[in-house]
């Protein structure tokens, strides 16, 4: 029979649950259920004075157990673990009522809301009673983090962890580290050339001798516990070895085969089937393209093979499989440019000079298709005449419940520093179509006015339709769009016409989300703990997000969660052990059958037969807690601490108890 | 809703939530401030595997007149499988409860994600509707009765 002293402490939250129920009356409610002791209640439970207070009452009332009715658990919960700790308690004798979350904020009368208060209390009271104390156990942390998707926060992660001594290995897929900002020309609003600040950074990664740097990898599986993961990553052929290769570049000079599309350069340059995406990559290694190559596909040429001078061709070279053994991981597989083939009105790639926003970024690019001028097209090539007038189209595929509701953050200004780009290396008259112009960053309205002030026309609207005519020989593109600030229709017949395409998530997002625990939004971008609170931190111990993996957004925010990130993990290594969650499974000898069920469904191969003893046996250290077994175990020896039978039933029990609502 | 709008039966519903899941959903709900049937009170659990059927002939024994398992979707799951158990023990309970005399309809299984406010909100709406609908189970007295004719 359960027993106790408890102590209810109940929140104002200033007005967020007072506001809505009569703490009064709830107050009065919780002197009426079994064993409550002590009834408080505080306009701030979480503050200090709040949580001196509850353990004023704990040593005073010699309380124990206690019931905080606030917030979410997932909210204060850890908190109020530890002030119970404080005052003597163990920290599980606590038991969490949600009266804001799941009731004053999401109930609309207040008796019904106040009514449904009691029941959430009562379930708690009730609850309370059943729990025992636990002990947490520390699990040491491997002093490492691998890190997944080398763009730029990516790189900046593991700059900042390596600089603080740490060892890092940092994997990307493809074979160059960099991700979409090497693609850049200039980034806004300073106009500064992103070569210009990414390479010496991409540089610093290749050459840190804390950070082991593996492109043209994946990570294949994920296995281990926080703070001792077990990663496996695949090591694709790259079909040169990396360690005698110089990066002088022969084999690319020689190879015959010359018209594949790069993929770095969006399909607008081409590349050979041995290649360096990019001139600036690191590492420097080529990588041979094995679809396309002369000798995987019909057995002959080994040209490139017979000019290395360092004799780094290896066509026999296979996938490897390489685990590493990290303590925190980080996500910074970053986001994919939306594909406007799905916006059929605007004709992209059906029109010749509609173009996207990323093609944009590399026609401006020096080291692109153009060197860096902007030519019109022709039969899906560059002709030497130049657009004299443009039409920049924004929020393409994003604020459009079509597509995606969210707003993208960056095509705003992105859009802004192509209209200077543009008007600097062609003299053309610009136009932007805009829903709103977000110009929210530091300089960001600055360099908004400075646009207005380069005779940049702004129309306010969303552009229909775009129709190809030909005026007087020449090919035109006529922009349909309802001013909506004088609501008139306009038709704009322009030269070229950029779509400002929204950032969504990796089509594979859910699928890597998976592999580490962790979830996804509505929009499939990576789920944080708390948007405000906790950006970087996952439902995962160890496992941190940064960048646009986790949502849209500009560089200066997608490096400073890169840095954030490398803080969370640099903490997790540094204190050297991780807090393992005791509510695990344990089994009683005594009354197991040995049917095996829970053998079977056990996720982790936590719990094995000892066959002398005819029993299931269960490992502690393997069990996540996720109660599988205890409730298929149909003899009842399975128990799971925290959430166990007793707890659960008790809060059914509390909740009925508190009778019906009345009709 | 209102308790003198409505008139009549107002169904108490014990929700099971996943903490991964669901039960971050109806956080979700919170701070986005989207009302939802207060008759759906949820208790927290590890995984929707960890319902074990006696919770939920015990709700129906207590007096409950409903009973919601919210879990994640599938391939979801924190725990590799969890809601796949769930989702089998359920369909399986649901013919045991039938031949009890309780209606099928009385258990739901659902999926939301921790990102699916909409969808725990409209989901909770729905299937208060359906039980009060179906009205009183009534259970707990249909069983004293019982013993009280087997007493006899």
């Amino acid at each position: 029979m359960e027993t106790g002293r408890i102590g209810v402490f109940i929140c104002h939250c200033g007005t967020n649950i007072a506001g809505k129920i009569s703490i009064e009356k709830l107050m009065d409610f919780a002197r009426t259920l079994p064993f409550v002791d002590a009834v408080r209640d505080n306009k701030y439970t979480c503050s200090e004075l709040g949580q001196s207070a509850i353990q004023d009452v704990i040593r005073e009332r010699n309380l124990t157990h206690v019931v905080v009715a606030a917030c979410s658990p997932s909210m204060h919960e850890k908190t109020f673990r530890n002030t119970i700790e404080k005052a003597g308690l163990n920290r599980y004798m606590l038991s969490i009522c949600n009266l804001r979350e799941m009731n004053t904020w999401v109930t609309e009368d207040n008796e019904v809301s106040l009514f449904k208060a009691k029941k959430l209390l009562a379930a708690a009271v009730r609850r309370v009673v059943t729990q025992k104390p636990l002990e947490e156990e520390k699990l040491p942390v491997t002093s490492r983090v691998v890190i997944v998707g080398a763009g730029i926060a990516g790189i900046e992660a593991s700059l900042q962890l390596a600089n603080a001594d740490k060892e890092v290995v940092l994997v990307e897929r493809e074979p160059s580290i960099g991700g979409q900002m090497a693609r850049f020309d200039k980034t806004f609003p300073t106009l500064d050339c992103a070569a210009c600040i990414l390479t010496p950074k991409m540089v610093d990664v290749g050459q840190h001798p804390n950070i082991t740097l593996m492109t043209y990898s994946e990570i294949e599986e994920v296995t281990g516990v926080p703070g001792k993961y077990d990663v496996k990553i695949r090591k694709k052929a790259r079909s040169i070895d990396e360690v005698t290769c110089t990066g002088c570049g022969i084999c690319e000079e020689e190879c015959p085969i010359k018209k594949i599309p790069s993929e770095f350069y969006v399909g607008l340059k081409y590349r050979k089937a041995v290649y360096k995406p990019f001139p600036q990559a690191v590492p420097q290694y080529p990588v041979i393209d094995r679809k396309n190559c002369t000798y995987f596909l019909k057995g002959k040429c080994r040209i490139c093979e017979k000019e290395c001078p360092a004799g780094s061709i290896d066509f026999e070279q296979e996938d490897t499989f390489i685990n590493v053994e990290a303590g925190a991981l980080i996500l910074a597989t970053g986001f994919e440019p939306f594909d406007p083939v799905n916006i059929p009105h605007y004709h992209y790639g059906e029109y010749d000079n509609v173009f996207r926003a990323i093609e944009m970024e590399t026609i401006l690019n020096s080291s692109g298709p153009t060197g860096g001028d902007f030519f019109l097209r022709k039969d899906g090539k560059f002709t030497n005449s130049k657009p004299k007038s443009v039409g920049i189209i924004h929020c393409v595929g994003s604020r459009d419940e079509n597509y995606n509701p969210y707003c993208s953050r960056v095509c705003c200004m992105y859009s802004l520093k192509y209209a200077h780009l543009i008007k600097e290396r062609t003299d053309a008259t610009i136009y932007q179509f805009y829903i709103d112009i977000r110009a929210f960053g530091k300089g960001y309205e600055e360099f908004y006015d400075r646009l207005q002030k380069e005779c940049v026309i702004f129309i306010r609207g969303k552009p229909g339709k775009i129709i190809k005519t030909e005026q007087s020989g020449q090919e035109k593109l006529i922009v349909q769009v309802e001013d909506s600030l004088t609501q008139t229709p306009l038709h704009f017949p322009l030269d070229a016409v950029i779509l400002s395409t929204a950032l969504v998530s990796r089509p594979d997002a859910h699928e890597v989300a998976n592999k580490f625990g962790i979830g996804c939004g509505s929009e499939s971008f990576f789920r944080e703990l708390h948007p405000k609170l906790a950006p970087v931190s996952t439902q995962v111990d160890g496992v941190f997000l940064a960048g646009a993996c986790q949502g849209p957004k500009d560089i200066p925010d997608t490096v400073a969660q890169g840095a954030a990130a490398a803080a969370g993990a640099l903490s997790l290594l540094s204190r050297g052990y991780i807090v393992n969650e005791p509510t695990i499974a344990s089994i009683d000898e005594d009354l197991c059958s040995n049917c095996k069920m829970c053998i079977s469904v056990c996720p982790y191969d936590a719990i094995a037969e000892d066959t002398e003893k005819k029993v299931a046996v269960l490992t502690a250290s393997k069990c996540k807690g996720c109660g599988l077994c205890v409730s298929i175990c149909p003899s009842g020896s399975i128990e799971q601490a925290y959430y166990s039978d007793d707890a659960i039933l008790a809060e059914i029990k509390g909740i009925i108890e508190t009778g019906k609502l009345k009709g | 809703m209102s308790s003198e709008e409505t008139n009549g039966f107002n169904p108490t519903i014990i929700g099971f939530y996943c903490r991964w899941c669901t039960h971050a959903a109806a956080d979700l709900a919170g701070t986005s401030r989207i009302p939802v049937s207060a008759n759906v009170i949820g208790i927290r659990v590890p995984c929707s595997g960890r319902v074990d059927p006696s919770f939920i002939y015990d709700a129906f024994t207590k007096g409950a007149d409903g009973v919601f398992i919210g879990g994640c979707h599938y391939g979801d799951c924190h725990y590799e499988d969890g809601n796949y158990s769930a989702f089998k023990r359920t369909k399986m309970l649901q013919k045991v409860i039938k031949e009890f005399g309780i209606e099928p309809e009385r258990v739901r299984i659902e999926w939301i994600s921790a990102s699916e406010a909409n969808k725990y909100k409209l989901t909770l709406d729905e299937f208060t509707e359906t039980i009060r609908e179906l009205g009183p189970l009534n259970w707990d007295k249909h069983l004293q009765e019982r013993d009280y004719e087997k007493s006899v």
